[in-house]
């Protein structure tokens, strides 16, 4: 099998930054407070992915998941280790990011679609395709700052749906929209699936993972504690929750 | 995807195609990006891109009232109003280019954060805005020239060249720096939109050089003319008031010689500013 993502014992830190100006700079030097924290989000992290394959990538919030796919998209760069793709990366990650309020729908579509990688021709090509599965040809003439949310949602996806990366990566964008909207969503996933891309999942329905991905990894404060079937990746996710649920109640209670 | 014949595309870091050569590569999205400012700049507002005239109008009329008949520079500068004008467009476009650039990048968080895409985009996205806004500008300068009697020649044409030259280079140079540097400190956008207090009045656009020549001493003026903007707004005069005039303005002595330092150090800023840029960026998505 070609590997299609080699991630390397990389380690990504954050330096939280208090002050973002000369004065909270100043106030929070005179009090001797601290100027920033740092904090490990990424810690000797090594996976490989291969071609073809859909990992879906499990954990609790802030255990690194997010980051890790970031770094993939190149976003971020990875303080120590490396990070290497082969082909063209696309993400749905917050796909709402590239449209544009003040232009309409028929413009967002060749704007977003050029941010995500795709030229004039590939667009235009694809156009009808990506009206037709959004369902919002009716408003395509509209400024989107007008489109319901579901609507806003429904064309950010489909214009990253219809990007034709080697490697995709898709965070937790399934969790919008209505069911026959997410049934249509997953629909396309397996379509991609099916063409033999790369994929990488991150969701936080575990039941709807292990049903799409044929590999899980499970991560925890930063590291890779699991990679294997993704019904068992799924299982130790839950058991996290449910002691951090434990916890949670016990400061409660206590 | 491009693939020559059968080899296998390279494993390779994601994001490290970017740049400014992939920048100007990628016509298309730039065009994009570049009509989106435009019509987000102006959004819901009547006037739409006729603002860009009203601005500079409404400066120029203050200017002409002040600084040339209450003041009387109309009377001691021949073609006051043209003088005034050629270089107020010139100084418009450098200041804009700041302006813009330096919230180029904070102001497309967003998409820094979620979408890899060369970060340098978005300056130079900018940068070309301020570039048609400054169209209208000269071609009024143009109209307001010929009225006064100005007519093409090769050394106008070369001297306006040189100084619209100098300015670009210098303004997209400083503006990349200014954008990187402003995601992680946003005082900056304050300290440049003073600063175009300084940059207004420091260039002998309102007045002539040589009301600095008479009334300061010898350093102050080296000083002076060392700005690579007074070079090239003296530059655009000469391209487009002076021939309209009598010939008896003196520009700033051995002007050609500074303009081609000036260039010189605008092109090496414009390479300092691409190097602290592409540093820098590797860093954008996690400050923002």
């Amino acid at each position: 099998m070609t590997p299609s993502i080699v991630i390397d014992s990389v380690s990504k830190h954050f330096t939280l930054r208090h002050a973002h100006s000369f004065k909270e700079m100043s106030v929070r030097a005179f009090r001797r407070q601290r100027l920033s924290d740092r904090f490990t989000a990424l810690d000797r992290v090594s996976v490989t992915l291969h071609q073809g394959e859909t990992v879906a990538l499990m954990g609790l919030n802030g255990s690194g998941k997010s980051t890790l796919l970031k770094l993939m998209s190149g976003v971020m760069q990875p303080d120590e280790g490396s990070v290497r793709v082969r082909g063209r990366i696309a993400g749905l990650i917050d796909v709402g990011a590239g449209l544009h309020p003040e232009l309409t729908g028929r413009e967002n579509v060749y704007l977003n679609g050029a941010i995500l990688g795709m030229s004039r021709a590939e667009i235009q090509r694809k156009f009808d395709a990506i009206v037709d599965f959004s369902g919002v040809e009716r408003f395509l003439d509209d400024q989107v700052k007008f489109y319901s949310s579901g609507m806003f949602m429904r064309l950010a996806f489909s214009i990253a749906a219809h990007t034709e990366p080697d490697v995709f990566l898709i965070d937790e964008v399934l969790a919008v929209g209505d069911p026959p909207f997410r049934e249509k969503c997953l629909a396309r996933i397996r379509e991609l699936r099916g063409e033999g891309r790369t994929m990488v999942i991150v969701a936080h329905d575990i039941q709807m993972l292990v049903g799409l991905c044929d590999r899980g990894v499970t991560m925890r404060q930063g590291r890779v504690v699991y990679d294997g079937p993704t019904e068992e990746a799924g299982r130790l996710v839950r058991e996290d929750r449910q002691a951090r649920r434990a916890a949670a109640m016990g400061e409660i209670g206590g | 995807m491009t693939v020559t014949g059968t080899e296998p595309v390279p494993l390779r870091p994601p994001g490290d195609s970017g740049g400014l050569r992939e920048t100007f590569r990628n016509k298309y999205l730039l065009r994009l990006l570049v009509r989106r400012e435009l019509r987000s700049r102006y959004k819901g507002s009547f006037l739409g891109l006729g603002w860009s005239y009203v601005r500079p109008a409404v400066q120029f009329l203050v200017y002409f009232y002040v600084v040339g008949v209450f003041l009387g520079t109309n009377r001691s500068l021949e073609d006051f109003p043209v003088y005034l004008f050629s270089g107020m467009v010139l100084v418009n476009l450098f200041t804009e280019t700041l302006h813009s650039t330096t919230r180029s990048v904070t102001g497309n968080a967003p998409l820094v954060r979620k979408v890899f895409l060369p970060r340098e985009l978005f300056p130079t996205a900018s940068t070309l805005v301020s570039l048609v806004h400054f169209l209208p500008g000269v071609i009024i300068v143009m109209v307001a020239s010929l009225a006064a009697g100005w007519r093409p020649s090769a050394a106008a044409l070369g001297a306006g060249a040189l100084g619209l030259a100098i300015v670009i280079v210098l303004g997209f140079g400083v503006g990349l720096i200014f954008a990187a540097v402003n995601v992680f400190f946003r005082d900056l956008e304050q300290v440049v939109d003073i600063s175009m207090i300084v940059i207004t009045w420091s260039v002998p656009m309102i007045y002539p050089w040589t009301a600095v020549s008479g009334k300061a001493p010898g350093w102050v003026l080296d000083l002076y003319l060392a700005n690579p903007l007074v070079s090239a707004i003296s530059l655009f005069q000469r391209a487009c008031w002076y021939p309209g005039t009598d010939g008896t303005f003196v520009f700033p002595p051995h002007l050609y010689g500074r303009a081609g330092i000036a260039l010189t150090a605008s092109v090496l800023i414009l390479i300092a500013g691409r190097l602290v840029f592409a540093r820098l960026q590797k860093r954008f998505a996690q400050e923002l």
